[in-house]
């Protein structure tokens, strides 16, 4: 119930944002950030609670089940496990940071914004509780059509483009992934004479190996284009930079991070021969992903751009750690998830910033920044170091995690993959030095940053650290991932 | 005592957080007071430290202090672990004392910096990071600290990052050494693939056993491992960024060269002494490399013309003795030598920024001349430090430690004729560009004035490190001549002694070569540019040796190659393609959908003629296509 509630709370939050915003727009900002910090509050207590449940053998920590159209078998089943209440940490937490993030960045339209921005949110958190295929498909959509608004509202100059690409593709996976969801549903429906969306009664679906395989990448090609897998991920880059900086937040730490979990929770369990099967293919594509995002991301001028690609090349890591099938790996592979959300992140927090007082994204008119803005330097050195893989930072025991244990499965790729690990010292250092070093491209002074600005700063980068220094909590809670997937980490 | 450790770390690291956090609103002398309090304390716990360890050793030889867990997975557990043995405690000593004069030298050079609080937040970091690498019990944390210094120096080099010259050595140094370190994670990979541990004496005390019967991949491990100690000791091939890096700050650029940083790489090696024993391969080349080293750095620094790049280049050579001593498995003499190179090392760059710092920040040793009465204690602590580079014998430290290297370059058991040779040119060489400094500097008529004299607080660091460049040596004397080896005996706790040849005697004859060599290259110096300069403006007449000296003076054209071969292709494939191929495939297949949705809305053009056809040329198409069925 409580799960329920804690989507309720986001989206009856968004239609109290919007209409309070029709008399006092002032007000709707606040309403947002109490709605997100609810459910923030509420998944730390889940976490806690977790670490005390004795889950030897049900890793279920929270499942809950109405019916919603008992018909067509479709209900309102939710559960959380440990990899769920990792994301929904992750979610809420960058939930908070959008707010404040757009706290005087937005001017127009502010109810509607807020009233997107929470949909998106519920729609995410949706999807990580979801146990329901149809309502997971349900989430999966709404989470996509408020952020559409958000890049094509309050986007910046290119966003009608940014937002139809975003759109389509997303759209284009989100089809295959009904047809996948619909076919599994008959398949099981004829053997069991059971017609269920539940994901725990189509879990247990016998099916033909050819079969399997088709409808395996039909769940697939809908998560990897949101991953994004090279070359499905286009869309990427042009939705980053355009969106609003709340938006590009939510989109470089959470959606992408649907993903990857949809191939967790979805794509290995339940078709594990399967997703066996293309492993060398997908980890292929991954470290392929790897060098070429962080090639492209080195020649890009637009900053946000550049960021974009940043993420292309890590979230290549994630591919790889997830069809490797290795422990290390996938632990490796959810911290990714969670440092990647936050480095990532803070980048474009800090590009928004950038953008708010420079008018530009443009990095060869910036430089020497640092002179002007002693605070943000040292925040972009922290950042810039954690995207390039510095030890005691997240980042770091999350590509070593992958690096590790992908080298005992395939020595080529894992060293291929580590060349990404050069490649990012560059991409990074070339950032770094065009926006804060070097003269001062312009002469009027710049404000360093402001107090709401620091507390968003500072509380990623504690985060981070805390990440790279104590990363043991996470794994833990995690720790049943590896037996989720048993049947395939053993072969 | 053991309880204390991690004050050793713990202590910079706090300094750099205070002054990294708060540091623009304190005052100038509080920020001195911590920049250079922490490590002066930090240096005080470690002498206390250090002579309780020898006083009385503990059992094991070890301390550890394990901190935290920082994390565990299936057979993968790796703790915040601090483990002091002789030779982490003689790394520790060099890094906290000289740091310490360092910082306490800094406190006066860099007074009038805008950034002073984030330069001693830098070096407070730099220490810590560089403590964290040779006292971490794991390789993970190793490698922690090991990329905690490149952070540093990337911090440091780029300290003046106005200038396009100071980034871009910054960038340069970061990236060449990411490239050794990633091939040395991927040695790292592969010791855990094998030995499933990557705890340092467990893979030392594992790699023997398991080794024994699959010799295959320890050669690799090892060869890997080395690239990682290349790139940060800055060796043949990847040493082209340590010349470039004497764009930082003076004190930074003594802290790289003594303290911190280009040691890192003789440390691994060091530490990991049990894996390259076991792989003679390995071993040969680390001591190629290191001869190749010696070589080509000591003939570049015969032709520079900036102070700094002159000691620069000796780094690099004096860091190739090193790795030929590792290589040819003289393990506690190339120790030795970077225990005393640390002192001269330090001295002679703080002494040379002390110059520069007077006479306008000139770096051109041309330009400079004739300080010798005016600046006496820096002319004498420099003629100190220039000695010792130089390995005058007896008087200098330098000499004790280089000696060894020579005598075991050929009599150790890997040793080889063709090693000493070449490294006893090293050692003229070496001879000739020492005294070419002191000449060319100090002596000779002034040819800029002098702004102003250094204060104590500059000076009193030089002469400390000046004495200790003197007597330093005395502690390890040539067994032919006395019996002290107080040096070695204590750290043969760690490292294997070095085995000799049988067949091999009269050490004396290789010493008094060795000083004959020595002695010929510093009067070759003075002959060259004191006695007879005309000579030299004779040379460069010869267009031969013009070229050879342009040759030598580019840094045998490393960076021209690299600059060819890598930099141009990566920007021109990066820039080529900076608007993503695939974008393009999309595009089409959008534009594609335009062109048909075009094609077909002619047919959509509201005329009722147009309609009227369509539909009698579609009864017709179905009418024929019956009548044919």
């Amino acid at each position: 119930m409580i799960l329920i509630w804690m989507i309720g709370i986001l989206l009856a939050g968004g239609i109290l944002c919007w209409l309070a915003a029709q008399w006092f727009p002032v007000l709707a900002k606040w309403i947002a950030l109490l709605t997100v910090i609810a459910d923030m509050a509420l998944a730390c207590t889940f976490f806690v609670v977790y670490k005390t449940f004795p889950h030897s053998d049900n890793s279920w920590f929270i499942d809950y089940q109405v019916n919603w159209i008992p018909s067509l078998g479709i209900s309102l089943h939710l559960a959380l496990d440990g990899l769920s209440i990792v994301l929904l940490l992750l979610t809420f937490f960058l939930g908070i940071l959008a707010v404040l993030c757009s706290w005087n960045e937005i001017k127009e339209k502010t109810g509607f914004y807020f009233f997107n921005l929470l949909w998106t949110l519920a729609g995410i958190s949706g999807v990580f509780v979801a146990m329901d295929l149809f309502l997971f498909y349900f989430c999966w959509e709404i989470m996509l059509v408020p952020m559409y608004f958000l890049i094509i509202i309050w986007g910046d100059t290119n966003r009608r483009y940014a937002a139809y690409k975003f759109f389509i593709f997303t759209q284009a996976g989100s089809l295959f992934l009904l047809l996948a969801i619909l076919a599994l549903y008959f398949i099981h429906g004829q053997q069991t004479n059971n017609y269920t969306f539940d994901y725990f009664s189509l879990l247990k679906t016998v099916l033909e190996p050819t079969t399997e395989k088709w409808i395996m990448l039909g769940f697939l090609i809908a998560f990897v284009i949101k991953l994004p897998m090279i070359p499905f991920h286009n869309w990427l880059p042009d939705a980053h930079s355009e969106a609003p900086t709340a938006g590009s937040l939510i989109l470089a730490g959470l959606l992408l991070k649907t993903g990857a979990y949809g191939i967790l929770r979805f794509v290995l369990p339940m078709f594990p021969e399967a997703a066996a099967s293309i492993a060398w293919w997908a980890m292929l594509l991954g470290v392929i992903g790897i060098v070429y995002g962080a090639l492209l991301a080195f020649a890009q001028t637009d900053l946000k751009r550049l960021i974009a690609y940043t993420s292309v090349s890590h979230m290549g890591f994630v591919l790889v750690g997830i069809f490797s099938f290795n422990e290390i790996a996938m632990q490796g592979v959810v911290m990714q998830i969670l440092t990647h959300g936050i480095s990532t992140g803070a980048l474009f927090v800090m590009a928004g910033m950038l953008k708010e007082r420079l008018h530009t994204r443009d990095i060869t008119k910036m430089g020497g920044l640092w002179t002007s803005m002693p605070a943000m330097g040292g925040v972009a050195i922290l950042f810039t170091m954690a995207s390039s893989g510095l030890p005691l930072l997240g980042n770091f025991i999350a590509e070593f995690f992958i690096l590790l244990g992908t080298f005992n499965i395939n020595t080529t790729l894992s060293v291929i993959a580590s060349v990404g690990l050069v490649l990012s010292a560059l991409y990074s250092l070339r950032m770094m030095q065009q926006v804060f070093m070097g003269q001062p491209a312009t002469t009027t002074t710049v404000k360093d940053i402001s107090a709401r600005e620091l507390i968003i700063m500072v509380a990623l980068s504690i985060s981070i650290v805390a990440l790279g220094l104590y990363p043991q909590p996470v794994m833990d809670t995690v720790q049943h991932l590896s037996f989720t997937i048993h049947p395939l980490l053993h072969e | 005592m053991q309880q204390y450790l991690y004050l050793i770390p713990a202590l910079p690291l706090a300094g750099f957080l205070a002054l990294s956090l708060a540091g623009r609103r304190l005052s100038a002398n509080l920020i001195a007071g911590i920049g250079a309090g922490s490590i002066c304390i930090t240096a005080v716990i470690t002498i206390l430290l250090g002579i309780q360890f020898l006083q009385s050793p503990p059992e094991t030889g070890v301390w550890q202090q394990t901190l935290w867990q920082w994390f565990h997975i299936s057979n993968l557990s790796v703790d915040i672990s601090l483990r002091v043995d002789a030779l982490s405690l003689a790394f520790i000593f060099i890094i906290t004392f000289i740091g310490a004069l360092i910082h306490i030298y800094s406190i006066a050079f860099m007074r009038h910096d805008r950034d002073y609080a984030r330069f001693f937040a830098s070096m407070n970091l730099f220490v810590c990071a560089m403590l964290i690498l040779v006292m971490a019990n794991n390789l993970v944390l190793l490698y922690l600290g090991w990329e905690g210094v490149g952070l540093c120096s990337y911090l440091l080099i780029g300290f003046w990052y106005e200038t396009p010259a100071n980034y871009k050595a910054a960038n340069k140094a970061f990236v060449i050494t990411r490239i050794g370190d990633t091939a040395m994670i991927i040695g790292l990979f592969l010791l855990f693939k094998e030995l499933g541990t990557l705890n340092i004496a467990d893979i030392l005390h594992l790699a023997p056993e398991h080794f024994a019967t699959s010799a295959t991949g320890i050669s690799l491990i090892a060869l890997l491992l080395l690239a990682g100690g290349m790139g940060k000791s800055a060796q043949v091939p990847l040493h082209t960024w340590l010349p470039d890096a004497m764009a930082g700050p003076s004190p930074v650029s003594a802290l790289i060269h003594a303290a911190t940083m280009v040691t890192a790489g003789v440390y691994l090696i060091a530490r990991m002494h049990t894996i390259f024993e076991l792989s003679p391969l390995a071993m040969q080349v680390t001591a190629i490399i290191g001869a190749i080293t010696l070589f080509t750095a000591g003939c570049s620094a015969m032709v520079q013309t900036d102070i700094k790049r002159i000691l620069a280049y000796s780094t690099i050579s004096q860091i190739g003795y090193m790795f030929l001593a590792l290589g040819i498995g003289a393990w506690s003499a190339a120790i030795f030598h970077f225990f005393i190179h640390a002192f001269f090392k330090a001295l002679l760059f703080l002494a040379a920024g002390a110059v520069i710092e007077s006479l306008h920040h000139e770096h051109n040793i041309f330009k400079m001349g004739g300080l010798k009465n005016k600046m006496p204690v820096i002319y004498w602590t420099f003629v100190a430090g220039a000695a010792a580079l130089a390995a005058l014998p007896l008087v200098t430290a330098g000499f004790f430690s280089k000696d060894q290297i020579l005598w075991y370059a050929w009599s150790a058991g890997n040793g080889h004729p063709v090693l000493w040779a070449v490294a006893l040119c090293g050692a003229f060489i070496t001879a000739f560009y020492s005294t070419r400094l002191i000449v060319v500097v100090f002596w000779g008529e002034m040819k800029t004035s002098i702004s102003h004299l250094p204060p104590k607080t500059m000076t009193i660091p030089l002469i400390i490190l000046a004495f200790f460049s003197i007597t330093a040596g005395w502690i390890e004397w040539p067994h032919n001549l006395l019996h002290l080896s107080l040096f070695s005996e204590h750290i043969q706790h760690v490292l294997p002694a070095t085995i000799l040849q049988t067949h091999l005697h009269g050490e004396i004859f290789f010493q008094l070569i060795a000083a004959i060599i020595t002695l010929t290259g510093i009067y070759t110096g003075y002959l060259l540019y004191h006695l007879q300069p005309e000579v030299i403006l004779q040379w460069k007449q010869r267009s031969a040796l013009v070229e050879i000296r342009e040759f030598f003076f580019s840094g045998w054209k490393f960076d021209q190659l690299y600059n060819n071969i890598i930099v141009k292709p990566f920007q021109f494939i990066t820039s080529t393609n900076k608007s993503d191929a695939f974008d393009k495939i999309y595009n089409g297949i959008a534009s594609a959908n335009l062109h048909l949705n075009q094609l077909f809305s002619i047919s959509q053009n509201g005329s009722l003629r147009w309609y009227v056809v369509g539909v009698l040329i579609g009864i017709l198409f179905i009418i024929t296509l019956q009548l044919l069925l």
